[in-house]
Formats: C-alpha cells, sequence, structure tokens
C-alpha cells in the first residue's frame, strides 16, 4: 500500500509537517517494501486552494493513503472521492516520518471520516 | 476624470472627503461607492435607490456526459477551484474566481458556466444630483472584486437610465462618448474601500487620480505607504489629504516630503466636525468654510491628472 506522508524536508527521517495543504513535502512510501521517495508540495506557495492542489497531487502520485495532522474540507472533499484514506498522526510531539510511518504499520493512527478543522480564507486575498 | 479616494488604514475619512468633493464638482458627476462590503457613503449623499441588479461571477457547471478527466481545467485553474481525481471533475465554488479559463480551455466543450449572485449594484440619484451607484456584498462571500469591477462599468448615461446597461457595456460606443466629454464634464468619484489588498487595486484600476486620506499617525502612515505604492504601480498620480491633523507626529508630512507626493488639504481635529459626520451630515453642510477648499481640491487634482 502507497502512504503520503506530509514531512518538512525530504528523507524518511525528516519531522512530520502536521499541515496536509500546506506541508513541505511529502514522503510516499510503499508500506510492504520500505521503497520511499521524497516530493515537494507543489501546493505550498498558492494563493488558495492548497488543500485541493495537494490532495490532487497525493492522488496523482498514486498514494491510497495520506497521514498529516489535520485535513480542510476542500482537502477532504477531494480526497475522499479520489478513495485516498486520511489518517491522523498525534501533532504535539516531534516525529519523524519513519517513527509516524512505525505507528501507522502499527495501527496506531485513526482515520478521519470528515474534515478536521473549518476552511482558511479561500482565493479572497 | 475619475479620480478614487483611497486610504489604506480604515476610518480615516474617506466617505467624509469623497462625499463633499463630488458635492463641490457641478453637474455632471457620478459617485460610486466601491467598499462594497460596507458601502455607507449613501448615508451622507441620501440617494433616492431607483435599480437593483445582481452580480456575480460566473461559476462552471461540469457536465459528466461529455467530461472525459483529461484535467486541463484543473491544469489552467489557479486558484484551484477545479480538482480531477479519477473519473470526477470537482467544482469549489468558494475558490471560483469566475475567470473562464477551464471553459475555454475544456476541448470537450464540456463545461457551461451559471450565475453565482455575490450581490446586488444599486443606483439612483440624490438630492443634490448627484448619479450614484453602490455594490453591496451579500453577507458571507468573501470575493468584492467582482461586484467592484461590475459597478465601474456604470457611468452617468446607464445610471440615469437613459440607455439600458448592456448598451453601455458594447464597448466602441462607450468609449465614443467619453472621449467627447471634458475631464471637467464627466467626473466619477469612487470611494474606495480600506485596506491595500485586491478590491482596493480593482477600485484603483483604470482610474486618473489617487486621493489619498490619511491620519497623522503610526497607523496611518503605515497603510498610506501601501496604497501609495499601488498608485505607483499602476501609474496613477497622487495627493494626500490629512484629516485630524494635530494629533499624532509629524511622520506622514516627512513621508510625503520625501516622497514627493503633495499634500493637498488639511482637515484639523475638531469635536464640530466629527460630531456632525456621526450624525450624518457631510463635512461642507457641517462647516460651509470647506465648500471653497474642496473646490480648490477638486481644481488640484483636475491639474494635477490632466
Amino acid at each position: 500500500m502507497k502512504i503520503a506522508i506530509s514531512i518538512s524536508g525530504n528523507k524518511l527521517d525528516s519531522p512530520f509537517d502536521p499541515r496536509f495543504g500546506r506541508a513541505a513535502a511529502f514522503c510516499l512510501v510503499e508500506s510492504e517494501t520500505g521503497e520511499w521517495s521524497a516530493h515537494e508540495n507543489p501546493a505550498l506557495s498558492a494563493s488558495g486552494g492548497a488543500g485541493v492542489q495537494a490532495a490532487q497531487f497525493v492522488a496523482q502520485l498514486g498514494a491510497q493513503a495520506v497521514v498529516s495532522g489535520a485535513y480542510g474540507p476542500n482537502a477532504f472533499d477531494t480526497l475522499s472521492p479520489a478513495g485516498v484514506e486520511m489518517y491522523l498522526a498525534p501533532t504535539g510531539e516531534t516525529l519523524s516520518a519513519a517513527e509516524v510511518l512505525a505507528l501507522f504499520k502499527a495501527g496506531k493512527l485513526n482515520k478521519t471520516e470528515a474534515a478536521t478543522h473549518a476552511g482558511h480564507h479561500g482565493g479572497a486575498h | 476624470m475619475r479620480i478614487v479616494v483611497a486610504s489604506g488604514k480604515g476610518g480615516t475619512g474617506k466617505t467624509t472627503v469623497a462625499a463633499s468633493l463630488a458635492l463641490v464638482a457641478g453637474e455632471a458627476v457620478r459617485f460610486l461607492d466601491c467598499d462594497v462590503e460596507a458601502p455607507n457613503a449613501a448615508l451622507f449623499l441620501n440617494p433616492v435607490i431607483k435599480t437593483r441588479q445582481e452580480v456575480g461571477i460566473q461559476l462552471p457547471v461540469v457536465d459528466e456526459t461529455l467530461c472525459t478527466y483529461c484535467g486541463r481545467c484543473a491544469e489552467v485553474c489557479e486558484f484551484h477551484a477545479i480538482a480531477v481525481i479519477g473519473k470526477k471533475t470537482l467544482v469549489f465554488p468558494e475558490l471560483c474566481h469566475g475567470c473562464g479559463s477551464c471553459t475555454l480551455v475544456c476541448p470537450e466543450k464540456a463545461i457551461s458556466e451559471r450565475l453565482d449572485v455575490l450581490g446586488v449594484l444599486e443606483s439612483g440619484r440624490t438630492p443634490s444630483g448627484i448619479d450614484f451607484a453602490q455594490g453591496v456584498l451579500n453577507v458571507g462571500e468573501p470575493m468584492a472584486v467582482p461586484i467592484i469591477r461590475e459597478l465601474k462599468k456604470w457611468d452617468t448615461i446607464s445610471l440615469r437610465g437613459e440607455i439600458s446597461l448592456e448598451a453601455t457595456s458594447a464597448l466602441p460606443g462607450r468609449s465614443l462618448r467619453l472621449e467627447e466629454r471634458s475631464p471637467r464634464d464627466d467626473i466619477e468619484i469612487r470611494d474606495a474601500p480600506p485596506g491595500a489588498s485586491c478590491p482596493v487595486v480593482e477600485t484603483l484600476r483604470g482610474a486618473d487620480f489617487a486621493l489619498l486620506v490619511t491620519e497623522p499617525t503610526p497607523f496611518g502612515l503605515h497603510d498610506l505607504k501601501q496604497v501609495v505604492e499601488i498608485a505607483r504601480e499602476l501609474g496613477l498620480p497622487a495627493g494626500v489629504v490629512v484629516n485630524r491633523d494635530g494629533i499624532g507626529d509629524n511622520a506622514v508630512e516627512a513621508y510625503c516630503a520625501a516622497a514627493n507626493i503633495p499634500i493637498l488639504m488639511r482637515i484639523p481635529m475638531e469635536r464640530r466636525i466629527a460630531e456632525a459626520i456621526a450624525s450624518g451630515q457631510t463635512l461642507i453642510d457641517a462647516a460651509p468654510e470647506y465648500r471653497a477648499r474642496f473646490r480648490e481640491l477638486l481644481e488640484s487634482i483636475l491639474a494635477r491628472a490632466a
């Protein structure tokens, strides 16, 4: 299973980034083989709609699940029809992507069935 | 001659200045309240509203029977308001700016558009003969720019209902008519929203002069600088009105001197003025000696923008 973890670096031991749309990058991991690759998030500098763009990006990467710290309504509404499952990792502590992956494999992360917070300001400036 | 009264900081006296400037501008003046989130010039100018028209943006509607999920619409959308995920094309109305790019690029012609109403344009005349129009953004809508854009298309003739709006949007006839007028006979005053973001830029775009009302405080100065930058970017000549003169410090004055921006008027901090404005009077009604000063201000703007 391919999992995208939001990170703020480009390695498997880079820190987990609890933001989804504005994460610096995503670490794409094949959970069976442990094969991984890092991908810069194109939505990082979007003026608006970052959640939508990041969601399309991880879906195009082929991720079947995402692990992040929060999902806004637009990210949720884009990831759901794409069939990408959304998992929540703890945001309070400093974890690496590898540690988040271990929690995921151990079945310790919860799936969210709804957006975890209200939207940001859209593109209104 | 299109004069925008802007400020950056809110509550510096834009509407106070704009309303009195309109009142001394003579016969052929129109007033556009572009502060569509909180239009309040009508409180001072008391127009009788005769027309109302809903305005908004065109939202894409995707015909799923024609869509091949090629993703061109999502690629072209600068605001990520449309997303293609597998066999689904999703539209996010609150992100859409109504630019129409997705409709244009769709190779299957699968996208049509529907009007998403964001607010209304209202127009009428004031008792003193000013042609007046204002945009009113619906509560909860985040996007003011489309309303301001529509509001700016109104001119004196359409405001008076002598020809229809459809006719005025036909550009050739419109520009011909505007060319025939001298700047003095065709004055438009736009009361800008506060701030220095997109709605202010849209209000300033296409204008001839930026009249910047500020107060001599660090807040006033900070935001004044931002609007000066916008006016410069748009190539507009600018002048400053210092309101509540006498409070704060001399930094606005020093800045204007250094930046070579003329201070065209000073309105001292006076309780009688504040009380009159608070009761809905215009400045020149409350303090008639300002009538001549506003005429001089207008002449000065006409000379500088010419």
